[in-house]
């Protein structure tokens, strides 16, 4: 039984087509990464399975069960962290926990082994009495998530857990969930840092409502099916400016360490270099190099507005 | 000002209480630079800044901005500069024009010229006929532009970008990035903080902050080599690690 | 006035414009509340239901319940009923008083024997028993008057009421009114208006511009003070012109010492604005610090002398308790500057101080 299937969920707000269509499935022991910047829909289709909300259209099955007449079973069953996480800012780190483990039902004896077993792996037993507003971002993030894992869900759905975190308690947190997904549980994520794509098992790019291209992060960036090249100067911006003189401007994307360009009529390096050199376009080096996440999201979305 | 430095900071210390949220910072801001500023939250970058905007005092230590001693003449250090954090500033219960009007009108622009830069960022951002809807409906990148142009509605020499890019998408990032190269051509100095490790390579220096204390400054290149990594992200967690064992 | 002075101030009427439900609220509150107060919740009454036991059945005695019923103040509710259901008829609230008049009535207003009428009150609820038993004495005395027309008591106490000579409680709640909706718009709704900026971001982003602290302040007031002013105006005109109430002294007067009662609410919100960071709060700061004393304490309703002493004097420091002093003697007695001197100094030194306060205050929450 597949935990989580998601089909053909449409949503509007006031004339706004929230989503468009949106499958997934999330299986066992698996981490589905939904990708996409603010207002892709990632929070509505999330509010949604957690039956929050109500789709136009579409079902959901959880652990088997659709979700529109099992609104009771999905809220006992599932753990969900929304965006901005309220966590009582004026409760400790234990309090909080206790709580959480109330609201569910938790029977005292096993809070407190579940706690112990918590405060390992999130690292914050030294901070078990200290208020919750007292805690780092990253600290926040890590109790909100252990808030609800009290009650032990199969299923968790977490909405932007790393938003505005710092890079290390980012890994951190995403140790965390890695450890979460071999102990059999299922989860969907969101995130709009595009870099944590590979941490994913499946992974989702949502754009405007509608999941341009779903499947193994490896599969998705193969799936470009196009050559790229990182062109590296000192001058970026410069550098893509020439470049767009030249080539398509969709084929050009500026990164940090330069620009990569994407072969589309397949010129290969060595036409590409000479029609560098004969514009005088200055650069230091010119490789092919694996697509990104971030390449192939661009192209997608280049792809939906620039119809071929 | 004839010096090349557009920020100077001197053993800048801020303590709130017993807490030290900056501690002995020292560096410095070519003019025309794009300096990326990184830390984990809480390390002491939005302090920083704030003193460097004027917005707090420091407890001790020198800092001038644009020539201008952030202890006696904050009210110049003002006028001089644009600031935008993540928290985009504008209001979204004003129309787009509005909010141009309105951060034109604080800082005392007259009425001729407010018009003529109001009419000239619409055409900029493309918004000349989405002038009189309201700021809440624009997407979220288009947003962050039109917060970054009216920041810069009375040419400050140094602009301060506290997370700018926050939850956009990489498209409406790029676009981001090429403004502030374009303004950073033209003589800005771009003083920014970012939590998007790949970005940090789009600046010329970049410096990482830990615990109130600045623990590397240099080029994003040279730090990868330093540290023999392949991405900032590397770089960074490396760096940080390094001081944490 | 400099050009950022004004784009505040019409950045914040746009605001306000935008908001249209609170603006809907803010010009429907005081004409709810007239109504409330002119109809709904009257000091007078009317209709009380009592029953009556006449055991006398004398002409005489029939000519006082009719009395009773002529008056608009009284409904007989019950004839007669027996004397074990009284403590039921007053408990169920079916009447809410009980007189009973003796068998020989008729012989003490031939002034052979004093004999008392009993009347049966229901004082539960204490200010209704006093109004009844004054109806009441009211209506004997009428009686006593026609039945006994030789009958001198050696004096007799003839009020004159003076500034308000129908007791109109009208006159009494437009000015208080007046006093509540004035704070609430100014102390209340520019407090929430600066906490709402500091809690959106964009005050950080107005505080790097060269702007300065005092010319944010007075752009984000002067709307409110509008506002307020206007609203001030709706209800004087609705008290004046619907509920009669007088204005027997200067108007500019009345207008100028409202732009002051507004400053000093004014001056409490910026104080309260500095106080907090979230709007939540601000609200329920705004509500303790100034409309519940209002409302409690100031004389609006209760009067200050029958207050106990430490009472007193915290009304003395409210600044509806003088701002009342002055509308009611406006618009009552008609009397002017000179007689309003107190009050207005010390409205006048209170809002000084209160913005000071602020200005001080908000220069720190800044750090």
């Amino acid at each position: 039984m597949v935990p989580l299937t998601v089909e053909n969920i449409k949503k509007s707000f006031d004339n706004v087509q929230a989503l468009r269509g949106v499958n997934l499935q999330v299986e066992k022991g698996q981490i589905y990464g939904l990708i996409g910047p603010d207002g892709a829909g990632k929070t509505t289709l999330m509010r949604i399975v957690v039956t929050l909300l109500n789709a136009d259209e579409g079902e959901i099955y959880f652990l088997g069960k659709p979700t529109k007449n099992n609104i009771g079973f999905v809220r006992a069953n599932v753990g969900y962290m929304p965006q901005r996480f309220s966590l009582y800012p004026d409760l400790t780190v234990e309090e909080n926990l206790r709580f959480f483990g109330d609201l569910f039902d938790v029977p005292q004896a096993v809070q407190t082994k579940r706690m112990e077993k918590l405060y390992q792996f999130s690292r914050l037993g030294p901070f078990k009495n200290r208020r919750a507003d007292a805690l780092s971002g990253g600290m926040k993030q890590k109790l909100a998530l252990s808030c609800m894992l009290m009650h032990e869900p199969g299923v968790m759905v977490l909405d932007e857990p790393t938003y505005g975190v710092d890079p290390v308690s980012r890994a951190e947190l995403w140790d965390i969930l890695k450890q979460l997904a071999s102990e059999g549980k299922s989860i969907l994520v969101s995130t709009a840092y595009m870099d944590e794509a590979e941490l994913c098992d499946q992974v989702g790019l949502i754009f405007k409502g509608k999941i341009l291209a779903s499947g193994k992060p490896t599969d998705l960036t193969q799936s470009l099916k196009r050559l790229i090249y990182l062109i590296t100067t000192n001058n970026a911006h410069q550098l893509y400016l020439q470049l767009q003189t030249v080539f398509p401007a969709q084929d050009c994307n500026l990164f940090g360490n330069g620009v990569h360009l994407i072969d589309r009529k397949q010129l290969g390096l060595e036409q590409i270099k000479k029609t560098l050199l004969d514009r005088q376009i200055e650069f230091h080096d010119i490789q092919p190099i694996q697509p990104d996440i971030e390449d192939t999201f661009l192209e997608l979305i280049h792809q939906r507005e620039v119809p071929a | 000002m004839s010096e090349p430095w557009a920020v100077q900071v001197k053993d800048l210390t801020r303590k709130f209480g017993d807490f030290t949220a900056v501690d002995h910072v020292s560096f410095k801001v070519k003019k025309g630079e794009i300096f990326g500023f990184l830390g984990a939250n809480g390390a002491g970058k939005t302090t920083t800044i704030r003193m460097l905007c004027g917005l707090l005092l420091p407890t001790s230590g020198q800092a001038t901005v644009g020539g201008f001693d952030v202890y006696s003449q904050p009210d110049l250090i003002k006028q001089n500069i644009g600031y935008m954090s993540q928290r985009f500033s504008l209001y979204e219960d004003l129309t787009v024009r509005e909010n141009i009007e309105f951060y034109g009108g604080i800082y005392g622009l007259k009425r001729k010229q407010i018009r003529q830069k109001t009419d000239e960022l619409l055409d900029y951002l493309h918004l000349t006929d989405r002038a009189d809807t309201l700021t809440a409906q624009l997407p979220l990148g288009l947003k962050q532009r039109m917060a970054l142009s009216t920041a810069l509605l009375h040419d400050p020499e140094i602009i301060f970008l506290d997370e700018p890019t926050s939850g956009v998408d990489p498209e409406s990032r790029r676009q981001f990035w090429l403004l502030i190269y374009e303004l950073a051509a033209r003589g800005k100095t771009i003083f920014v903080t970012t939590h998007f490790m790949d970005e940090a390579e789009y600046c010329q220096r970049i410096s990482i902050m830990q615990n109130g204390k600045i623990i590397e400054l240099d080029e994003p290149q040279k730090l990868k080599t330093k540290y023999q990594a392949s991405t900032m992200q590397q770089v960074f967690l490396k760096a940080i690690g390094e001081i944490a064992q | 006035m400099n050009r950022t002075f004004k784009s505040i101030v019409r950045k914040e009427f746009l605001h306000i414009l935008r908001d249209y439900q609170t603006l809907i609220i803010i010009f429907i509150m005081p004409i709810i509340m007239l109504i409330m107060f002119g109809y709904a919740i009257t000091l007078e009454m009317r209709h009380i239901e009592v029953a009556v036991v006449d055991h006398a059945r004398t002409p005489q005695s029939r000519q006082l319940l009719s009395h009773l019923q002529s008056s608009d103040f009284f409904v007989i509710k019950a004839y007669d009923p027996p004397e074990s259901q009284f403590e039921s008829l007053l408990q169920k609230r079916q009447v809410r008083c009980i007189m009973v008049i003796p068998a020989d009535f008729s012989l003490s207003l031939t002034g052979e024997r004093f004999t008392p009428v009993q009347l049966l009150i229901d004082a539960s609820d204490p200010n209704a028993a006093n109004f009844i038993q004054n109806y009441f004495q009211k209506i004997s005395a009428l009686f006593n008057a026609e039945n006994n027309p030789q009958f001198k008591f050696p004096f007799e106490i003839v009020p004159r009421f003076l500034f308000n000579p129908n007791l109109k409680s009208e006159y009494f709640f437009v000015p208080g009114l007046i006093a509540i909706i004035v704070l609430l718009i100014s102390a209340l709704l520019t407090s929430i208006a600066i906490v709402r900026e500091k809690e959106r971001g964009t005050f950080e982003q107005i505080l790097v511009s060269p702007v300065h602290a005092y010319q944010i302040i007075l752009g984000k007031v002067i709307p409110y003070i509008i506002l307020g002013f206007v609203d001030s105006v709706i209800i004087l005109l609705i008290g004046h012109f619907w509920f009669q109430v007088p204005v027997h002294g200067s108007i500019l007067l009345l207008l100028a010492t409202l732009i002051l009662y507004l400053l000093t609410g004014l001056s409490f919100g910026l104080f309260v604005s500095t106080i907090t960071d979230s709007q939540r709060t601000a609200m329920l700061i705004a509500l303790l610090m100034t409309i519940l004393p209002t409302i409690l304490l100031s004389g609006f309703i209760f009067p200050v002398p029958s207050m106990p002493v430490i009472f007193q004097y915290i009304s003395q420091i409210i600044p509806a308790t003088h701002f009342l002093k002055i509308i009611r003697g406006i618009l009552l007695k008609g009397i002017g500057l000179w007689e309003l001197k107190a009050p207005i100094l010390y409205l006048t030194l209170l809002s000084a101080l209160m913005i000071g306060l602020s200005i001080k205050k908000f220069k720190v929450s800044l750090e």
